[in-house]
């Protein structure tokens, strides 16, 4: 006689943390609740970083000034995106887009809406469409999506080592 | 071997931080380290760190804080999920291959953002026992009733508790301390039967960082570098029901392989709870007459996981390198109820 092989067993898990998002981080946080990008400069190479975490990760150094960053940018790659992740309720094709605000020298992964998907282009100048003011929070998730601005699109150049 | 010397310590202060993440604790830690040395990043050969992505709930945390070593163009880099005394080892070990002179060694936990207690249940094993979720303060306990049943008394507790409390007060860095003693500590009410509050260690945040060098660059960067003249780490059988708990077989292999030979003139020992300081050092043949145990007042007075074993390292070397001694034993455990131990023996001469 041979008992059933066991394949496989379920052990559930479950952590809670009170999460601390750290001093520039919270910063970046409390900017974003009033409607303002604000990113950090490190004092040894001047890079602006958004969202900033504990230091310059090229330098080693701690942070400096905050620099308030535009809501212009400008968008450096992107992809389309034709399978939606689960809950998520975006009418497909989307644009995912990686996007240098104005004034910073990092970029953020954001929705690109507001021009049909076979449009998007790099180089292409955007601007945030931010939620309502009353629907604002702690949250990057305030900028709802990027649009086009009306301006000729940026130098490859300009933002090469950004792609 | 290749003769490899702690050059420089440095430790943060241990408490809950909510207000700096990891990073932001490592960084002045990483710049006071380095400074007396006079090297940059780039001038170290090997950098390995020690952490556990658990603590904080913070995925990949151990990647973002190598911002705080800034490895800009790319360096040689590796990354234990262990206390950072087993980064220490890592380390130790390339430096072995003497195609570099120089490491640097640092650790970071925040244990306060969740329960550490029931974190640490997931180092257990996932079939047997993980699932019925012992958090490491129930299983300490167990040990300590083993320890006690195998004829010790629960004064012999109070009297490690109440040492490293006075031991602690000229420990800037560290987080409980002060003069009590043992009849009070015996007339506090018991919280994980048979151990106290105090027999427990508190819930730190905190970094630590220890520059590595071999030979004559160690003797360059360091008036009075404290040697490593043996290191070694054993582990136990996972399974507790296995173990005598009231030892610790594998830290006596430990230190046999590492040379202790009972003798030192300071001995830090990473024991978070009470019992686990008396296993420890009968385990490594040391007596507390002729023996100097835990002077900073140990992981009793501050525990922030996954440092705190590597702070045993840099605060034996630390006092060997101010001439508080010429010979120390330097002791990390990880793991439920000291299942891995790590030990080494440090030497400094004028």
């Amino acid at each position: 006689m041979t008992a059933e092989p066991i394949t496989g067993i379920v052990t559930p898990i479950r952590l809670d943390y009170t999460y601390t998002p750290g001093t520039s981080p919270s910063q970046f946080l409390r900017g974003m609740k009033e409607g303002r990008i604000l990113g950090r400069r490190c004092p040894s190479c001047a890079k602006v970083y958004v969202p900033p975490r504990g230091g310059c990760p090229m330098c080693g150094v701690e942070f400096a000034e905050e620099v308030r960053v535009a809501d212009t940018g400008t968008l450096v790659t992107f992809a389309v995106v034709n399978v939606n992740f689960a809950n998520r309720v975006i009418d497909l094709p989307y644009v995912s887009g990686e996007v240098r605000f104005d004034g910073s020298d990092t970029t953020s992964m954001v929705l690109v809406q507001g021009i049909p998907v076979d449009q998007v282009r790099m180089g292409m100048r955007v601007k945030a469409h931010w939620l309502p003011r009353d629907e604002w929070d702690f949250t990057f998730a305030n900028i709802d999506y990027v649009e086009p601005l009306d301006e000729p699109d940026a130098d490859y150049e300009s933002y090469k080592e950004f792609v | 071997m290749r003769d490899v010397a702690v050059v420089s310590f440095a430790q943060s202060a241990t408490r809950r931080d909510q207000t700096r993440n990891e990073v932001e604790i490592l960084l002045p830690v990483l710049r006071e380290a380095m400074a007396p040395t006079g090297l940059t990043t780039h001038d170290i050969g090997f950098t390995c760190s020690g952490s556990s992505d658990y603590l904080a709930g913070q995925a990949f945390a151990f990647v973002s804080a190598l911002d705080a070593v800034g490895p800009w163009p790319p360096i040689q880099e590796s990354h234990v999920e262990m206390d950072g005394a087993w980064a220490l080892y890592e380390a130790w070990v390339r430096l072995q291959h003497g195609d570099i002179d120089t490491a640097l060694v640092y650790a970071f936990g925040k244990s306060s953002p969740g329960d550490v207690a029931r974190v640490l249940s997931l180092q257990l094993d996932p079939y047997v026992t993980g699932p019925l979720w012992p958090d490491a303060i129930s299983l300490a306990a167990l040990q300590a009733r083993a320890f006690l049943e195998a004829g010790h008394d629960e004064k012999d507790l109070a009297r490690v508790v109440a040492r490293s409390r006075r031991n602690a007060v000229g420990n800037p860095h560290a987080q409980l301390s002060g003069d009590i003693d043992e009849a009070t500590l015996l007339d506090e009410p018991l919280y994980a039967d048979p151990l106290r509050m105090h027999d427990c260690p508190p819930i730190s945040d905190g970094a630590a960082v220890v520059v590595l060098a071999a030979g004559d660059k160690a003797r360059e960067l360091c008036e009075r570098p404290a040697w490593i003249r043996g290191i070694d780490h054993r582990i136990d059988v996972q399974a507790l029901g296995s173990r005598d708990l009231s030892q610790s077989a594998s830290t006596r292999l430990a230190g046999e392989k590492a040379g202790v030979g009972g003798r030192a003139d300071l001995a830090e020992l990473h024991a978070p709870f009470s019992h686990q300081e008396l296993i420890v050092a009968e385990a490594l043949g040391l007596d507390e007459t002729a023996t100097s145990i835990n002077p900073s007042g140990g992981a009793l007075a501050s525990n922030p996981v996954m440092v705190a074993g590597l702070v045993r390292i840099g605060e034996a070397a630390r006092r060997l390198s101010a001439g508080e001694g010429e010979r120390a034993v330097a002791h990390a455990t990880s793991g439920p109820a000291l299942q891995q131990n790590l030990v080494c023996v440090l030497e400094a001469t004028s």
